[in-house]
């Protein structure tokens, strides 16, 4: 290790040219150097290993498990199942049917919120300054509100029978919650409005850093603002958006609070689940722990490969960690 | 080098709102007519913004038939502590609060510490492994948290954890490291590295420069970092619905609200009082923090 120390860099990411990091390890003490950074590591490496690492491999245990009610309270022996717990999980067609409506879910989520937040970013750019705070305390308030409370607050507003906005559009007692459509349309609005204004703020950021002087020289050459946007503005916030873009992904594809709350654990006869309630009902409510955790492998599965995506997006531009 | 850098510094502080204001007016050049609308437009949209949190207050302070009135009114002529009452008067809401105060507090000063120190690492030092161990931060914070619910109850179980808030804090702490170990990065890197030949040229230890030299000069990152952990770990239901079986002594906040629902009527105006609640200490935490995000960002940023 103390080898490696030594030379340093070579292998950072394109970190080689960077004075700083070269002259970090060769000003300190050569052997402290060694075991430092660890010592500074072993409590974040401690708890993670504890609680999240061991915890995916006992996710992963379980999933080949046969593990119900019986087997938690040691009434019997727990048996090695092998693939046979997927097999099940596979060959059941609700869990294609979740799988679909989660993917589709995140999607419409995803989309409609970096649509929002991205153009609420250039509108933030053309007013002064009293619409703009206006704006943006108003964002940041939903950006603050607890998952659970935003929930139970748009159910509220959506209510049939005391609710505004029925009253407001006069849609009588319509229950939104009733139908798989409508209730997965009123997640979405509460999920855009709580996640927006991350995109928003960010984007807004990016935006401002953009040197004056491009986007007038573009101006001046008659491009229109549409124009401006996609050929000059877009490219330039690229890094800012894949950013935004893969944490709307991860964060909309985990949905978790908003659905068990206002669809009341997953709508009527489990029309509105989705992969991560799924589980979580497969698991607690139905004692069926390795299937709730096959489930949560497969999440697991997908989440890294978007993840993997993101690495490779990042390491293009040249990003160094 | 200073000269250009001191006005995109101000730009990008709170300070330059209305500078930055006026070199969007001079660079689009939009006409007022549209500069109007959109203006208009923004208000607009931040009235249907706020709107569900004024709705939540209000409702709160509605008194109990207006809440629950079909006809409703977006203002109230007698407003009522009732729902408060309610909510208050259960029996165990003061301990529901400060249970959910100690697990969200602990998370933020354990989480802190830990990320400080691992953060430390990752920037100040190269050693072997450490992209490695960066991608696994990254990676790790995709990590579904609901998916590893199953196995954490039985962690639980096993370490006799259930039923008591270090359940609460030890997965919660777990989860927000990953993310504040990714974000102190930025602010640790930031602290020039010229301060810390200066400290050890002058004879302090590694130890004294990490303490009273980095960790006052990291801290605002430390407070802004400490926003998304305290927000994660207040706002948990999840992990309170799961762990907390039998023991209602040991809950927190949101059981606190879903009490209100009842199978046959829910009771909205003490649905919304104990939202309100439940929001304001976040709010509260977001509009104290502001300040220092601002400048602690700004300082990541002038790297």
């Amino acid at each position: 290790m103390g080898k490696r120390g030594s030379a340093p860099a070579g292998r950072g990411g394109g970190a080689s040219g960077r004075g700083s990091s070269r002259r970090g390890p060769a000003r300190s003490p050569r052997g402290r150097a060694g075991w430092t950074p660890w010592l500074y590591l072993a409590p974040a490496l401690v708890v993670l290993a504890a609680l999240l690492l061991y915890p995916i491999y006992q996710l992963g245990l379980i999933s080949f498990l046969e593990y119900t009610q019986a087997q938690v309270s040691g009434g019997e022996p727990t048996t090695f199942q092998g693939f046979g717990n997927y097999a099940a999980l596979f060959g059941d067609g609700q869990f294609w049917q979740v799988l679909g409506a989660t993917v589709a879910f995140a999607a419409a989520c995803v989309v409609t919120t970096l649509a929002v937040g991205c153009a609420l970013a250039v509108l933030l750019t053309r007013v002064r300054a009293l619409p703009r705070l206006a704006l943006m305390l108003a964002a940041l308030g939903a950006w603050a509100t607890p998952a659970i409370t935003g929930s139970t607050v748009w159910v509220f507003l959506f209510d049939p029978d005391y609710g505004p906005v029925n009253r407001l559009l006069g849609l009588g007692d319509f229950s939104w919650t009733y139908g798989r459509y409508s209730a997965f349309a009123l997640v979405l609005l509460e999920v855009v409005w709580c996640s927006f204004p991350f995109v928003m703020v960010t984007v807004y950021a990016g935006i401002r850093a953009i040197p004056g002087e491009v986007l007038e020289a573009a101006a001046l050459d008659g491009a229109s603002q549409w124009k401006i946007w996609r050929s000059v503005m877009a490219p330039m916030l690229r890094p800012i958006l894949v950013v935004v873009t893969i944490q709307s992904i991860i964060w909309d594809f985990k949905v978790f609070t908003q659905i068990y709350v206002m669809t009341g654990g997953g709508g009527i006869a489990g029309q509105n689940l989705v992969l991560n309630v799924y589980a979580y009902q497969k698991a607690f409510a139905s004692s069926q722990y390795s299937l709730g955790s096959a489930i949560g492998v497969v999440m697991l599965l997908i989440l890294l490969a978007v993840t993997l995506v993101y690495l490779r997006l990042m390491r293009r531009q040249g990003e160094e960690l | 080098m200073s000269a250009v850098e001191v006005p995109s510094g101000v730009t990008a502080g709170a300070t330059g709102e209305v500078s930055g204001g006026r070199s969007g007016r001079r660079r689009f050049r939009i006409r007022r007519p549209w500069r109007l609308l959109a203006e208009a437009s923004a208000l607009l949209i931040a009235v249907v913004v706020a709107f569900p949190l004024y709705w939540m207050v209000l409702s709160a302070f509605k008194p109990a038939g207006e809440v629950q009135s079909t006809e409703a009114k977006p203002w109230t002529l007698s407003p009522s502590l009732d729902s408060f009452r309610r909510v208050f008067a259960q029996e165990d809401f003061g301990r529901y609060f400060l249970n959910s105060l100690l697990v969200a507090g602990s998370v933020v000063v354990l989480s802190a510490l830990i990320a400080f120190l691992a953060a430390t690492a990752v920037t100040r030092f190269r050693f072997r492994f450490r992209t490695t161990l960066l991608i696994m931060f990254l990676v790790a914070q995709m990590v579904p948290v609901e998916a590893l619910t199953i196995p954490l109850f039985f962690l639980m179980r096993d370490f006799g954890q259930l039923n008591t808030l270090g359940s609460l804090i030890l997965p919660h702490l777990a989860f927000s490291l990953p993310f504040a170990v990714w974000m102190l990065r930025g602010f640790v890197k930031a602290v020039p590295e010229a301060l810390e030949e200066a400290a050890y040229l002058d004879g302090a230890s590694r130890t004294r420069f990490l303490w009273q030299i980095l960790f006052p000069l990291v801290f605002p990152g430390l407070v802004a970092t400490s926003v998304f952990s305290f927000i994660s770990t207040w706002n948990d239901f999840l992990f309170a619905k799961t762990f907390l079986i039998s023991d209602v002594s040991q809950s927190t906040l949101p059981m606190a609200l879903l009490v209100f629902f009842k199978p046959d009527e829910n009771d909205w105006g003490g649905i919304m009082a104990a939202s309100t609640v439940m929001t304001v200490p976040v709010l509260v935490f977001f509009v104290l923090v502001q300040r220092r995000l601002v400048s602690g960002l700004g300082g990541a940023v002038k790297d």
